[in-house]
Order: structure tokens, then sequence, then C-alpha cells
């Protein structure tokens, strides 16, 4: 067992502590909990200083040793160290004294989070010698398993809910990948990849390869962290689908404080979700620490899993941390990603509506103080999901090619704003 | 009244790698009960020391959820099938 690769010592259940090799596999064999990497945090703290990880490129695998993989990636080297954004517009908007943005809708190469996951799963598949990688999706993954598969050379299987956006369709397509699109919604794709997985020699890079793809998450807390000058934020609003990336952002601030990275000091993690798929808020209004699962409805279609895996340890994080949730209608969420577009020049997808109109929310109930400091996660661009605001945004003016149309045109916007 | 279950890789040493197997019982806890007189120590594998479903295996009949159904008491009929699975991340 303590055959170590890289800084791992093995996989370990996270409910019963029995210990597995480092090899494609997930779930306890007992209890049928999750698997999760353990290191060697003493080997990591000799050489991952701050010094070091200043001194290196500026991606996310300048954090290297705290990322599962063996050798040196070979997969994704460029994702990762995306803008931390000081969004004073929209913190005047949302009644907050200091307001972030990590800005992961511009994420390389597929413009969400997902390419930090998907890197860090393929580069250990390559270790652990597949040549053939898949995914259950509700899109953003999808795009990243097609576009890192492809530039690795390795063949991918992407199944998907077949009423997706055509953009995330399209964005999987383009790349050669296999798309499996699958009459039923996500918590369905789910059911039927955990049964293919089992069958065929595949890296299912979020089913037998999830213990080293959902570590990739925490590059997205590393980098806060040291984008704020090497501190943990107060408060960071994270969106929740699985639940998984924040019960990631957790453990990145608990491995940078362990590592004196950061200073010791309290912080609060937030979920948001949409009240069409909100099984996890839900749980956490009520004050329970388990959740029912619920049928998706909503627009949010990238948070949409009715059967959160990550769920219970989600309402964990947030009660130890003293976080809350919240949950936000169809509308809201539109109204959310206006805010941000609007006040910052930012242009998330449907899962940032959400996050930003959460915020907002727990900032006006006072679970998050006007007096503090906030973090919100973006996790995806919103040229992915344009369906979701074609008709809720403004029209385009048309005129002829006139001078005088033009000066008419304005001449008639200004009767509407005197009259508005 | 045959119902067959899938039975996920993780279980398949205690079925002697059988990834089908087949059981008469009429509702899915006797259906359990019943494979663990035929595969003793699968129940353990399966239900808490509550009796209940334990937190990251989700049990399936026809493809829907026995939490959106009746739990243990979802009655099974003749040709229905069951599907155990772990619960799995997101995306």
């Amino acid at each position: 067992m303590e055959k170590h690769e890289g800084f791992m010592k093995a996989l370990k259940c996270r409910e019963c502590g029995r210990e597995y090799p480092l090899g494609a596999t997930h779930v306890c064999e007992f209890d049928f909990g999750p698997l999760e990497v353990a290191y060697d945090y003493e080997r990591i703290s000799k050489t991952l200083t701050r010094t070091a990880i200043e001194a290196r490129p500026r991606t996310m695998w300048r954090y290297r040793e705290l990322l599962p993989i063996a050798g040196e990636p070979t997969v994704g080297l460029q994702v990762g160290y995306t803008p931390l954004v000081k969004a004073d517009r929209l913190a005047k908007h949302l009644g907050i004294r200091e307001l972030w943005i990590k800005n992961d809708a511009v994420n390389y190469p597929t413009l969400s989070f997902k390419d930090r996951v998907v890197s860090v799963a393929l580069s250990r598949s390559q270790e652990l010698g597949f040549k053939t990688v898949a995914c259950a999706s509700t899109g953003n993954l999808a795009n990243s398993v097609a576009a890192n598969a492809a530039s690795a050379g390795l063949k991918s299987y992407v199944f998907i809910p077949s009423d997706l956006e055509l953009g995330k369709v399209v964005n999987s397509l383009v790349y050669g990948a296999n798309v499996i699109g699958i009459k039923g919604h996500y918590d369905e794709v789910n059911r039927l990849c955990a049964e293919i997985a089992g069958k065929f020699g595949w890296a299912f890079v979020n089913v037998n390869m999830r213990p080293y793809y959902a570590e990739g998450s925490k590059s997205m807390g590393f980098e806060i962290c040291e984008q704020l000058g090497w501190r943990t934020p107060q408060h960071t609003v994270v969106p929740m689908a699985s639940g998984s990336l924040l019960t990631k952002i957790h453990k990145s601030y608990q491995e940078f404080a362990k590592l004196g990275l950061v200073k010791e000091s309290s912080w609060h993690i937030h979920g948001a979700q949409a009240t069409g798929c909100n099984p996890i808020s839900q749980a956490e209004k009520a004050g329970m620490d388990f959740f029912k699962p619920v049928k998706p409805n909503t627009i949010a279609k990238s948070l949409a899993i009715g059967t959160p895996a990550d769920g219970f340890y989600a309402l964990k994080v947030m009660k130890e941390t003293g976080g809350h949730a919240d949950d936000v209608s169809d509308d809201e969420v539109r109204e959310g990603i206006r805010m941000l577009a609007e006040c910052e020049g930012i242009f998330a997808e449907t899962a940032g509506g959400v996050t930003v109109s959460v915020a907002k929310k727990l900032i006006a109930s006072g679970k998050i103080p006007a007096s503090d400091s906030a973090v919100l996660c973006i996790t995806g661009n919103g040229l992915k999901t344009l369906e979701a605001m074609t008709g809720h945004v403004g029209q385009t003016c048309e005129i002829r090619p006139s001078l005088r149309e033009f000066e008419a045109m304005l001449k008639d916007e200004e009767k509407v704003a005197v009259t508005a | 009244m045959p119902t067959k279950v899938r039975i996920p890789t993780p279980l398949r040493q205690l079925t002697g790698g059988e990834e089908l197997v087949t059981v008469t019982a009429a509702n899915v806890g006797a259906a359990i009960a019943e494979m663990q007189a035929k595969y003793p120590g699968i129940k353990d594998r399966l239900l808490d020391d509550k009796g209940e479903v334990r937190r990251f295996v989700n049990v399936y009949v026809n493809e829907e959820d026995i939490r959106f159904l009746q739990n243990q008491a979802t009655l099974l009929k003749d040709g229905d099938e069951i599907s155990i699975i772990p619960a799995i991340a997101g995306g």
C-alpha cells in the first residue's frame, strides 16, 4: 500500500479510512464511500514555498506538489491562473465593502473551470496507460475532455443529456470527440456512465478517475489565495452541481494553511444553486445534514444535478465554516448574468448568474455582512449558453448607413431617456 | 416473480463475478435480504447499521431512484430490473 507516487501516498476512503493503491478506482469496495488522494505533506512542505511558487510559470501547475500526478504534467500545461478581478462596481451594486471575481470564464482552453480537473485527470490517465478517455457531462466537462484529449492524441467519448445548449454540443464535436446524447437528464447520463465505466477499460474522468480529477479544482482556491496576496478570503461563494468544487475550495484553503503558505484564519464558504435544482441548498436552509434528490428543471443546466454525489460533504463544509446556501429563480439567474456583465464587463454562463444572484441574496440577508470582503467563483463562459439570454437583453437598433437616421435615432433615445 | 439485479464492480467479488443476478422477492428490502442469503456479506455493503441504504449507494428500479419511489418498500414485479450504483461526481 505504501508505494508512494510523486507526493501521493494512497487512495483513502472518506467514510471508513480504508486505503487502496493509486489506480483507476473511485469507490471503497466496502461502503461505496468516495476515495480521495492522501498526500505526504511533510515532503511537500520542503519544496512548496511562496518563493518557489512565485518563480514558476503562471499556470495551475505552479502548485504541482498538491496535484495528484506522479511525474510531470503531460496534458493541459497552460491551464489556470485566471484573473482575480476587483469588482468595485458590482460591490457597490450588491452593497458589500469589497468584492472579487475569480474569472474562470476565460480559463484555457475551453473557457470553464473544468479545464483544471481535466488536465489533472488526463495527465494521470496517461500515467496509468489509458488510450481512451470519457466523461458524463452537463456540457463544460465534455468540451474540456474533447479538447484536451485531442491535444494529447487520446480517443474520447463524451456523454451528455441530448437537450444541451447548441454551443456546448458544437464545442465538443469540433474536436473530433465521439459525442453521445442521452435522452434523459444528467443523473440518468451519470447512471449509464457508471455502468459503462465498469465494462470498458476507459479512463472515465469523473467516474473511475474521480479521485484525481476532483483534486484539480483545488487549484482555483490556491490561485485565489495567492492572488489576494497570500491570504484566504473572508467569504467565498461557489456554485454547486455535485458540490465537489465547494469542498475542494475549502480543502485548498486548509492545505495552504497547513503548509504555512497563508495565515491560519477563519473563512466562510457559501453555496449557490438554482431553485429548479436545489437539493443541497434546500437541505442547508432546513438545517439538515442530508439532502433529498430532486428532478432538475432550470436554465442553469451546468448545475442540474439532482443527486449530487458530494452534497453531503458540501453541507458539512458550509456548516463547519459558518457558510450558507441559497437558490435563485431562472429570472434571477438572468439578472445575475446581466449585473456581472453591466458592472464588470464579464459575460458568465448561467451558473455565474446563479452565483451572483445568490451572493446578492446572502448579502441582503446579512449572511454575508456588508462590511466584509467576498470572492465569487465564476466557472463558465456566457458564450456557451446564449440561449438563456436571447430575448432577455436589449436589441440592436437597425438603421440605414445615413448620418441623418443615426441622429434621429439618438434623438428618439433621448426622448425615451427623458420620459423614462 | 423474477427480478434482475445489476451488480456493480465493487460487489462482484461477493457474487462470484456475476454482474446480473436474479431474485424473486416482492420488494427491494426483501430482495436485499434474499441476496444476503445467497451472497453473504452483501447486505452490510448496501445498508448501514440502522438498516438504511448507505449514503453513497444509489438503488434504481427500472431506472428510477428508489428514493423517488417507496425506498426499500418499493414493490417489484415480474421483469423489473434493479441497478445498484455508487454516487458519482458532476458536471
